[in-house]
Parts: C-alpha cells; structure tokens; sequence
C-alpha cells in the first residue's frame, strides 16, 4: 500500500506551477504577486488492543496566491493546482483586490531582503516504510505499554510517516523550495482503579526517523505516565510554586511569542505592547532563534515572505531585545522585519540549568504540572487560567498525583517569577527546553 | 419531496461528477474497487467547496480571500477495521486507485456486492442556496464598515475594531455499498466583531458574532453588523471594570444560550460512539443509569432550520435527526455513525461527520442542548449567597476518559446575596461531567440558542456545531481565579 513519492519531480512541478501563476498575473495587470504551492504525502496507521484499526493514505496539495494592485491586496487559494485552477486562483485574486481597500503597509518585503542563501539544512529524511512494517512497528509500541499491570486497555498507538514539498515565489525573481519530511509515533493508554479511570500517552517525532525513539520505549513511557496519574485527589486551593513539565513549559514560550507578534502588537492585542528594552525575565535568561540549525524540526532559510531568516535574540538578558515581524507588520509598527513571516523557527533557551530534583527542592510544597487544558491564556491582558493536573509536591517530593483544578496567574507576573528551568530539555518540536518553575501562581482545587 | 431530492442528487452529480466525466452509474464501478475481497462496507464521499472570507481591520477592508477545495474520500470497513485513501482528482482512476488502497486494509474474505443505489430523503433543515452571491462584494464590505463606524461610535475608550465576514458553499454527494445515495447542499455564513477597549491604561478585549446555515443576505437583514459590533463594545467595557476572579469551589449560574458549551464539553463528547463502544469514555456501559439530576434532559438536534450544527443529511448519508441523550437524568442514548453503531448493535443516529473528504468520518455532535425547566431565572440568581455568575465563554476542553472538563469565561459576575455585584476577570471552570451534571439543582424556563460561532475540533478534526441551555445552577465547580 505504499505510494511512489518523487520529491524532485514534484519540486520541479510546484515550481513550474508557481512560475506559472506570477506569469499570469503579471500579465492580468498585477503590480505584484506571491505564490505558495505545497504537496505533502504520508501514510498513517493506528492499530487498537492489538489490532489493525485504520490505514490512512494522505495526499494533500494546494496552491494561494496572493496579488497587489497598487497598495491592495486579494488572495485566493485551491486545492487543485491544474492549470485551469491555478488560472481561476489567480482571476479571483485580482478580483478580489479590485475590491479591498488601500493599505499603504500591503506589498511584498523588501527585495533586497530577498533570502540568497539557500543551504541544504537537512530536513528531509524519506521513510522507505511499507504499510506492514508501519503496523508491526505501532503493534509493538502498544504491545510494550500493554504489558504493564495496572494498564487496563489501549486507546491504540499509531505511526504516522509524510514527506513533502513546498515552494515560496513572488514577483521579485525569488523562488524558495524546501523539501521536508516528519515521522511520529505516539500511544495512548487507560488504566482504572475504584477512583474511576485515567489516561495518558506519549510519542515521538522527528524530521529523520533514524532519531525516533524504539516503538517499546514510547509504549513504556506512556504506560508509566498513564499509571501514575491513578489515585488523584484536588489539591488544596492557595498560593504556592508551579513547576511546569517541559511540554507545558513550551506552551509558555509560545504565549510569549505570540504576545511580541507584529500582527498581535500593530492590533494592540498584546499585553506586551510598547515593551521594547524592558526587562520581563530574570536576568540569566534569554531566548534566542536558531532558523539555520541543520536537521532541526523548523529550519528554513527562508520565511514566509522570501526574506533570509536570521539568528534573532528575542530575550536577552531577561530584557525584551527583539519583536518577532513580518514585513507587513514591520512596516505596520515602522520597524524592520525579523525575517518571522510564518512564525519562529527553533527556538533555544539559554540559562542556567537545573535537575529535576533541584528544581523540586527549591520549590519545597506545590505543585507539578503535566497537563493543562482549555484556553484560558488572555492574550491581551496576559490573565492566565487553565485546567491542569498533575502531582503535589510536599518538601521537595512528589506525593500523590493531582486533578481536577486551575492554576491561574498573569503572564507578565509568571514570566518575572521565573524562579528556574530545568535540565529535563524536550526535544521533540521546535522549542527546545527544560521544566519552568514559576515561583508564585494561584491553585484553586478542593 | 422526493421530486425535490432527486434534483437535488442531480445537481450535486452535475457539480461533483459531470467536470471529471463521471455518472452516477461510474459510481457503482468505483465503490466495487473499494468493496475487496474480506470489506463489508465502503463508501465513496464527494465533496467541493467555496469558501470566502472578509477583513475589516482600521476602518478598512484590507484583506479578502478565496479558497477552492475538493475531491473524493474512499473508505473501506472490515470488522473494526477502517482503510482509507482520498484524491483531489473525481476521475475514474481516482476512484480505482484510491478504492484499491482502501480496500488494501483486508486481502482475504468473500467479496460483497454493491446494493443497487437507494435515495437517501432526508427533509431539508435549510435552503440548498450558495450563501456567498447573496450580497455584492461592495455590500459585504458595507456591512463590515457598518460594524466599525457603530463600534467607534459606541464608547471613546473603543481604540481597535476589527470584524470578519465569511461564508461557506458546500457540495456533496455520497454512495455507499448498503446502497445509500445522498446528497446536500451546505451553507453557512458568519459575521464577528472583535474590539479593544483602552481606558487609563488598561486594554480588554471584547467580542460578538454569530451566523448560520443561510445566504450571506440575511445578515444584513437581521442587521447582525450593528447587533454584533454594539455588543463586542459592551463586553469590553465589562471587562475594562473587572476584579479578580475568585479561586476555589463556588456555586455557578450559567447565563442561557453559548453556555451550553458546557453540556457540550461535560457530557456531550463522553455520549460519542465511538468512544463508548472503546470503552474509553466516562460514560461507557452507563446506558440507563442516571448520570444528571433529574430535570436535566439533554438532545442533540441535526434537525433545528438553518442552525450553523444542522445537518439534512450526515455525511454518510443518513438523515439528521433529534437524539435525547439524556431524559430527566437518565441516560438514554449515544450519538453513532454507521460503523459505531454496528459494532454496538445500535442504529446509526446521523451523527457521522467529518471535516472534509480528506477526514474520516466520526460520531460528532450537531446542536447539543438542554432543554428548559420550570424556574424563574430571576429566583435562580437569588438563591446564590455568594458564587459565580457566568454569560459568555472562550473554548472548552473535556478529558472524555477521567470525566474532567474545563472552561473558560470570557464575561462572569459576582453574585452575592442573590445580586451580581461586580464583573470579574475572565476564569476558568473545571469540573468532572457526570458529577457536575449530578449538581444541576436548578433549570429555568428560558432556553436560548446560541448565535451561531461553535467549532468543535475532535482528532484534529473541525466541524461547526451548534449548543443551547436555559439559565442553569449548578451547586459546586471549581472556579480558577486567582483571589484565594
């Protein structure tokens, strides 16, 4: 059930196709134009309690374009990227920007930003996988976490393997391709006692599947982190430390990078508007991009406007050093772009680092989190208040697992308490780091 | 009516089939490529959709955009088992190839036929109209500038307005080896304002939108633009006065309409098949027992006119109905798909739904809501001595195996000694589903829907719904404020 991908014959054809769509509206009378064109393939399986439960086939492809007449804009996007389509695509444009208003920011960046360096960054690793072999390795990662007593049934594992190709053209004569590929493997498992039942997972991912963990080791782990939740009781509601496990603490960074957004900024929709220089951290932490870091989840030499990403200092020091824009938003605030059209890429913390057991010292009673959920993170006042569970802490050791309650803060607040992080870094997406323990936040449980 | 749905396949046929050179006979060569030897349901789902959306943001419509999706997703079922393929091409080969792989799932067994094809009628729960040519570009953007200048006018201290108009017009077709043919045709529009408010130095934001399955046209006639951006000012406002929300377990009233989130997260996920039929879900082998308070009757209804969760038809071809879920307390039913339902020996519910042809199908809910009671929503609040009252909220969350979900309030009150006094702070509520649908104590009579803004993603998997409630008590949820 495998399917041929071709990666080379495919990046020729997305960029036949993109060099055909400026071409057109070029000659429909646009000033200028962008195009984004992406295949994407991959197989999916996922096996339950020691069965086969679904094979999936993914092959997804899109073409947008987007066109300025003068100072506005129109964009129009498809999923068949035929010639006829890619015609309509950018008919549609070019309608649509007959109707927009004028917006002195709108056009593409700079083309002297224009990204020149394009260096192989080594993110695309195919995975010669047959179907079989998909489901053997899925059955085994259940299998392992099954075996465990205490783990009453499985929510299944499942593997998931996909490639693919994307291309970023725009009518200064860039042309941008990147190849990539994303394996994972993940299994989700439930266990019960009289106190009702839990469940947890765990996964693996990356950009190579040589760098994946053993399908045993995730099953285990998941196993592990399913079985200690059992016995959860509230916690008591106060004041106290919060020590975030790194997946949480990732979550963290991503608030703040979406607080120092250009689009969230030039909206007012940031509660770290007008910020620039001001401390927000302690003094030993910074946070820095690493866009160019070879294999890593987010490299690119490029970003979503063409421009050449950059090594960018977000937090230096613990002072706010750099906003993350586009060149839209750039010009929206009167700044220059970051070369961030598209978001952060790989993002890596520097500070002192310390064990998990240091980190539970130096919090003495409170609690750890491994789980949160909802939404409740204000961008624009920084209020923070989210469901969680996790365990309690009592004299630096974990005691009995904890559920069922809110931690709530400011993010402003949290960001100044940030009392250490962790050693403990989580490797697996594009925000490196380790646990964050926050000095002081409000648990509201039994 | 039959008449009417007859044409109503045509017109899909001629939209999805026709542009590939396909028939509806092709079909029935198509769904044999994905009835293999050993599968004993496949089906072939077509889609096509036009999506337009509209940005206000400085007084100005700056951004506009047009997107094109389409294909066919080919699903092919043995036992418990699912295999799936899908292709942006409605061709013949298409339909082999993707078929071949589907079916790929199981090599052995005996090879079924292909049930002669059956209409599919369901009646239609709104007009099978393409929303987005109900109103010229120019009055679309009208409308949004409308919402700006009432916005602006409404409150000095209003200092960003921005408002979005969108719409969706969706084709499909469905055939499937029990004979099933069905088609529909989706539409569904939205209008959202969202400002911020900036009074000595203190930013809030405030929000209001709603919509549903109609052409873009009838926004502007319920005069949605100056109804949505007055009450995005007036929730900023609030929220420019609000204290800290208090920490701990509180009683909470639950203002009518949009709070019905809350069945939706508490209860709604854990009646889902597919995760009853795993076992998986709080509520599995509870059929029967009581899991609320009595009073609390809660359904799910495909069937309500031109509801943005409203469904004529699934998206396995069977007609949207109501299910009660829960009857005075008891729990009476679950939400299935074709294959859920035959696992559990049940009958399908016209529940199945997915985000698009590239999706799988799954048991989802529709319009999830609790029907009225007999109080006095005014006697509800005074019977808080000291608690929260909440009216509106951001998103949900529900953890469907331990039972706990969560929320989060986007405009909540004080209430003490039966008053609300002061707005507080945006918090989040947790809670456990049976046991805080157990602690419902009171239920008014006022049963509201909500406006029209529900997404609920699942697996990855988006899909508009819709929920609804009356003015409800419950007598203990953890509210996560930060005033311990």
């Amino acid at each position: 059930m495998t399917q041929a991908f071709d990666a080379a014959a495919q990046q020729a054809l997305l960029e036949t196709r993109a060099q055909m769509a400026l071409e057109l509206a070029r000659r429909l009378g646009a000033d200028a134009c962008e195009v984004g064109a992406s295949v994407d393939q991959g197989v999916g399986v996922s096996v339950r309690e020691g069965e086969v439960e679904t094979v999936e086939l993914s092959r997804d492809q899109g073409i947008a374009v987007t066109v300025y007449l003068g100072s506005r804009k129109g964009s129009a996007s498809s999923t068949d990227a035929g010639e006829a389509s890619i015609r309509a695509v950018v008919e549609k444009a070019i309608a649509i920007a007959r109707h927009t208003g004028e917006d002195p920011a709108a056009g593409l960046a700079d083309a002297e930003l224009m990204a020149t360096e394009l260096p192989d960054l080594d993110v695309h690793h195919p995975w010669p996988l047959s179907t079989e072999e998909a489901i053997e390795l899925a059955l085994a990662c259940e299998s392992a976490g099954r075996q465990r007593p205490g783990i009453r049934s499985s929510d299944g594992a499942s593997l998931s393997s996909g490639e693919g190709v994307r291309v970023y053209a725009n009518s200064h004569g860039f042309l941008g391709s990147q190849r990539g590929s994303r394996h994972s493997l993940s299994c989700m498992l439930i266990a019960g006692d009289e106190g009702g039942m839990q469940r947890d997972y765990d996964y693996t991912s990356a950009r190579n599947p040589r760098d994946l963990l053993a399908p045993e080791k995730v099953g285990e782990s998941a196993a592990e982190r399913t079985l200690r939740r059992l016995g959860a009781r509230r916690p008591a509601t106060g004041r106290m430390p919060v020590l975030f496990d790194p997946t949480l603490a990732s979550g963290l960074v991503g608030s703040l990078m979406g607080a120092i957004a250009g689009g969230a900024l030039y909206r007012q929709a940031s509660f770290l508007c007008d910020r620039l220089g001001e401390p927000l951290f302690p003094e030993w932490f910074s946070l820095q991009e690493r866009p160019m870091e070879v294999g890593a989840m987010a490299s690119s030499p490029f970003d979503g406007d063409g421009v050449q990403t950059r090594d960018n200092v977000f937090i230096e020091n613990g002072r706010l050093a750099s906003y993350m824009l586009s060149a839209y938003s750039a010009r929206r605030l009167g700044m220059q772009t970051t070369g961030n059209a598209g978001g952060a890429r790989n993002l890596r913390i520097e500070a002192p680092l310390a064990s998990r057991e240091e980190l539970l010292a130096r919090m003495g009673r409170g609690v750890l989190v491994t789980e949160l959920m909802g939404q409740g993170v204000n961008a624009v006042t920084g209020d923070y208040s989210r469901g969680a569970a996790g365990f309690w802490v009592e004299n630096g050791e974990i005691r009995h697992p904890v559920e069922e309650f809110t931690i709530a803060g400011n993010l402003e607040a949290m960001f100044k308490g940030l009392s250490g992080i962790g050693s403990d870094t989580d490797t697996r997406g594009s925000i490196h780091t380790g646990s964050w323990l926050i000095g002081e936040m409000t648990v509201a449980g039994g | 009516m039959t008449a009417s749905r007859r044409s109503l396949i045509d017109e899909a046929a001629d939209c999805l089939l026709t542009p590939g050179g396909l028939t509806l006979d092709d079909l029935d060569l198509g769904l044999g490529h994905a009835l293999g030897p050993g599968i004993d349901y496949a089906d072939l789902y077509f889609q096509r959709s036009w999506h337009e959306g509209w940005v206000l943001e400085d007084g100005e419509v700056k951004e506009a955009s047009y997107n094109i999706d389409g294909g066919v997703g080919v699903r092919s079922l043995a036992g418990e088992k699912t295999g799936f393929a899908y292709s942006n091409q409605i061709t013949a080969d298409a339909l082999a190839e993707t078929g071949r792989t589907a079916s790929g799932i199981v090599r052995s067994g005996s090879r079924l036929a292909v049930a002669p094809r059956v209409v599919v009628q369901g009646d239609a729960r709104y007009g099978g109209v393409d929303p987005l040519t109900g109103l010229s570009a120019e009055e679309k953007i009208a409308l949004l500038k409308e919402a700006d200048r009432v916005a602006r006018a409404a409150d000095p201290s209003v200092s960003q307005v921005s408002a979005s108009l969108t719409g969706v017009h969706e084709v499909v077709l469905v055939r499937a080896s029990d004979g099933t043919l069905a088609a529909d045709i989706r539409p569904l529009v939205r209008f959202n304002v969202s400002v911020i408010a900036v009074r000595n130095g203190r930013r809030e934001r405030g929000s209001a939108g709603g919509g549903g399955r109609y052409p873009m046209s009838r926004l502007r006639d319920e005069g949605v633009a100056e109804r949505f951006a007055k009450e995005a000012v007036r929730q900023a406002l609030v929220n420019l006065e609000a204290i800290d929300a208090p920490a701990g377990q509180l009683p909470v009233v639950l203002a009518p309409g949009w709070p019905g989130i809350l069945l939706h997260e508490a209860v709604g996920h854990g009646l889902e098949g597919d995760f009853n039929r795993k076992g998986s879900s709080a509520f599995a082998g509870r059929m029967g027992q009581r899991v609320a308070a009595k009073g609390v009757t809660v359904v799910d209804d495909a069937t309500l006119a031109d509801r943005r969760g409203s469904m004529s038809v699934d998206d396995e071809g069977t007609p949207g109905q109501c299910t009660t879920l829960i009857e005075d307390g008891i729990l009476t039913g679950y939400m299935q798909d074709k294959l859920n339902a035959r696992l559990m020996g049940m009958a399908p519910t016209g529940n199945a739904r997915r985000e698009s042809f590239a999706h799988l199908p799954m048991p989802r809910m529709t319009n999830t809501i609790m029907l009225a009671g007999q109080d006095d929503p005014a006697d509800i609040l005074k019977s808080v001595k000291r608690g929260l009252y909440a009216v509106s909220f951001g998103g949900g969350q529900v953890d469907i195996t331990s039972g706990k979900f969560v929320f989060s309030a986007s405009e909540a009150y004080l209430v003490e000694d039966g008053r609300i006094t002061a707005p507080v702070k945006g918090a989040t509520l947790i809670g456990n589903g049976p046991e805080a649908m157990g602690r419902v104590s009171m239920i008014g009579h006022d049963l509201e829907l909500d406006a029209g803004i529900g997404v609920c993603g699942k697996e990855g998997q988006g899909v508009p719904v819709g929920v609804g409630q009356p003015t409800l008590k419950l007598d203990e949820l953890t509210v996560g404020g930060t005033q311990s």
